[in-house]
């Protein structure tokens, strides 16, 4: 589904992405893990092209991916911090990005699913963060595309939405779909996720089932197992 | 770098459509709007003369048009920084995003000049005037300023990603094409004055868009009085109609520089 090969981004001084290759097997649900500024969302804004590698190659889907966009319409992508323009309703939002996108949706199922038919006339500006973390979700999801990226999925959502949001999640990958997701909340990883990529300064430092994690690190427990990473390196 | 024509796609008229209508609905397009809408009546109906009423504008048109086009510009090239970052993830070319929300902006800026002054010209009696040339003309300018200096601004905006520091730039851009500019100009046609300086005032012309309106509309009203130097400069050169084709040329490539320089940094811009 994903081929990277020798990724490299670097932000002014600032290095984020080294050497990096990766490379996701099509159908499942990837967690893609890691320290704050580990370059989580820059590989993913790499995969999307928005941001432009200096060095190194991306495929999506069999095809390399510079200076296209095409490939888009067969990624769902959930930005991190859910800021819509204010001036419009949640409404003219669904309908702008399904005019944007030209693709059957199902939009009225997710909608539900959520509980959002209250907002639907009010203006984005007004939106609490969880209620615009769900039209976020919504205008995602809404779509069928083989590959689903998720950033932070869980952010300000009660626990009623993100029990929802696990089924939905599974649902999909039911489907076939290829599925990444990056959290910082531990059980909702280890709830969902098939398979681990751990990010640390910059570069895949494992990638494998839970259980592989749990046996390479020597923990029983899944965050303890994350945290291990992260301490054992830090000392190293 | 290979210098493709700029071609306008149906997505790029999509988002200009969202970036359009988001704009319309803000207040601060009514207030420019309106702005226009009073002065237009005010200038017609105290003075009573189309032909003054139209050098009046002319002076505040060339001034405010562009600081309103580069401050709007910046503002909601920072403003819509979100609304980008979604569009971005969507199946859309990037110069479709950017050229769309650009002519959205400058769409809606000449919108409130052309109505705002348009109304109370149209009815005072514009169409049944003499003046409906020298008006049409001063709008046309009017747009072309929007354009040029909504341009301007995105290209700050894309190249700066700290606010301030792009605001800053932006505003400083317009004071020196509408104040320092002139006054240089001026300070070196007195300090070389024993030189001729027939072909460094049409460069130092051409070189500003503001100049260059001011100057194109002044050859259109044909009143020598006000040319000045430049202006007769340019009229002994060119003829009137020369000068003014050429003059107009050379307010398109004002526009077309910054548009195509607009779509280059955004395709090579990370978000």
């Amino acid at each position: 589904m994903i081929k990277i090969e020798n990724l490299h981004k670097k932000f002014g001084k600032n290095q984020v992405l080294s050497k990096l290759d990766l490379s996701i097997e099509n159908g499942g649900i990837f967690a893609i893990l890691g320290p704050n500024g580990s370059g989580k969302t820059t590989l993913i804004k790499a995969m999307l092209g928005m941001v432009l590698p200096d060095k190194g190659s991306i495929a999506v889907m069999g095809l390399p991916i510079k200076n296209k966009w095409k490939y888009r319409q067969e990624i769902e992508y959930l930005p991190q911090i859910a800021n819509f323009p204010g001036n419009l309703k949640v409404k003219e939002l669904i309908r702008m990005i399904k005019d944007l996108r030209q693709r059957p949706s199902e939009e009225q199922k997710l909608i539900a699913l959520f509980g959002l038919e209250p907002f639907l006339d009010k203006k984005l500006a007004n939106l609490s963060g969880g209620t615009k973390q769900k039209v976020n979700l919504v205008l995602t999801l809404m779509f069928d595309c083989p590959l689903i990226i998720l950033d932070e999925p869980t952010n300000g959502l009660d626990p009623a939405s993100v029990i929802q949001l696990k089924k939905l999640i599974q649902q999909e990958k039911v489907k076939g779909k290829t599925i990444l997701i990056t959290s910082h909340i531990m059980q909702f990883v280890e709830e969902v996720a098939d398979e681990i990529v751990y990010l640390l300064e910059g570069n895949i430092y494992f990638k494998g089932s839970l259980e592989a994690l749990k046996t390479k690190t020597q923990q029983h427990n899944f965050e303890h197992a994350i945290a291990a990473i992260a301490t054992h390196n830090t000392n190293a | 770098m290979p210098l493709r024509p700029l071609q306008p796609t149906i997505p790029m008229l999509k988002i200009l459509k969202y970036s359009f209508y988001d704009l319309i609905r803000s207040r601060w397009s009514y207030v420019y709007f309106l702005f226009y809408l009073l002065l237009g009546f005010v200038l017609l109906f105290l003075n009573n003369d189309l032909s003054k009423a139209v050098i009046t504008l002319m002076n505040v048109i060339i001034v405010l048009v562009p600081l309103i086009g580069t401050i709007f510009g910046v503002m909601y090239f920072y403003n819509s920084k979100e609304f980008t970052e979604l569009l971005l993830a969507q199946p859309l070319k990037r110069s479709s995003i950017f050229l769309g929300q650009y002519f959205g902006v400058a769409g809606s800026l000449t919108l409130s000049l052309v109505l705002g002054l348009g109304i109370p010209f149209v009815l005072y009696g514009l169409f049944r005037s003499e003046a409906i040339w020298d008006f049409s003309l001063l709008l046309v300018t009017g747009a072309f300023l929007t354009l040029i200096f909504t341009a301007l601004a995105f290209n700050i905006a894309l190249a700066n990603e700290n606010k301030i520091k792009g605001f800053g730039y932006a505003v400083l851009l317009w004071l020196f094409l509408a104040v320092v500019y002139d006054g240089l100009f001026l300070m070196s046609l007195i300090m070389f004055e024993e030189y001729p300086l027939d072909s460094f005032s049409l460069v130092a012309t051409m070189f500003n868009p503001i100049d260059l309106s001011r100057t194109l509309i002044l050859l259109k009203l044909d009143i020598s009085a006000l040319l000045g130097y430049t202006g007769a400069v340019f009229k002994q050169f060119f003829g009137t109609s020369r000068g003014f084709v050429i003059s107009l040329l050379m307010l398109v490539l004002w526009t077309a520089i910054p548009i195509w320089r607009l779509s280059y940094l955004a395709k090579r811009k990370d978000f």
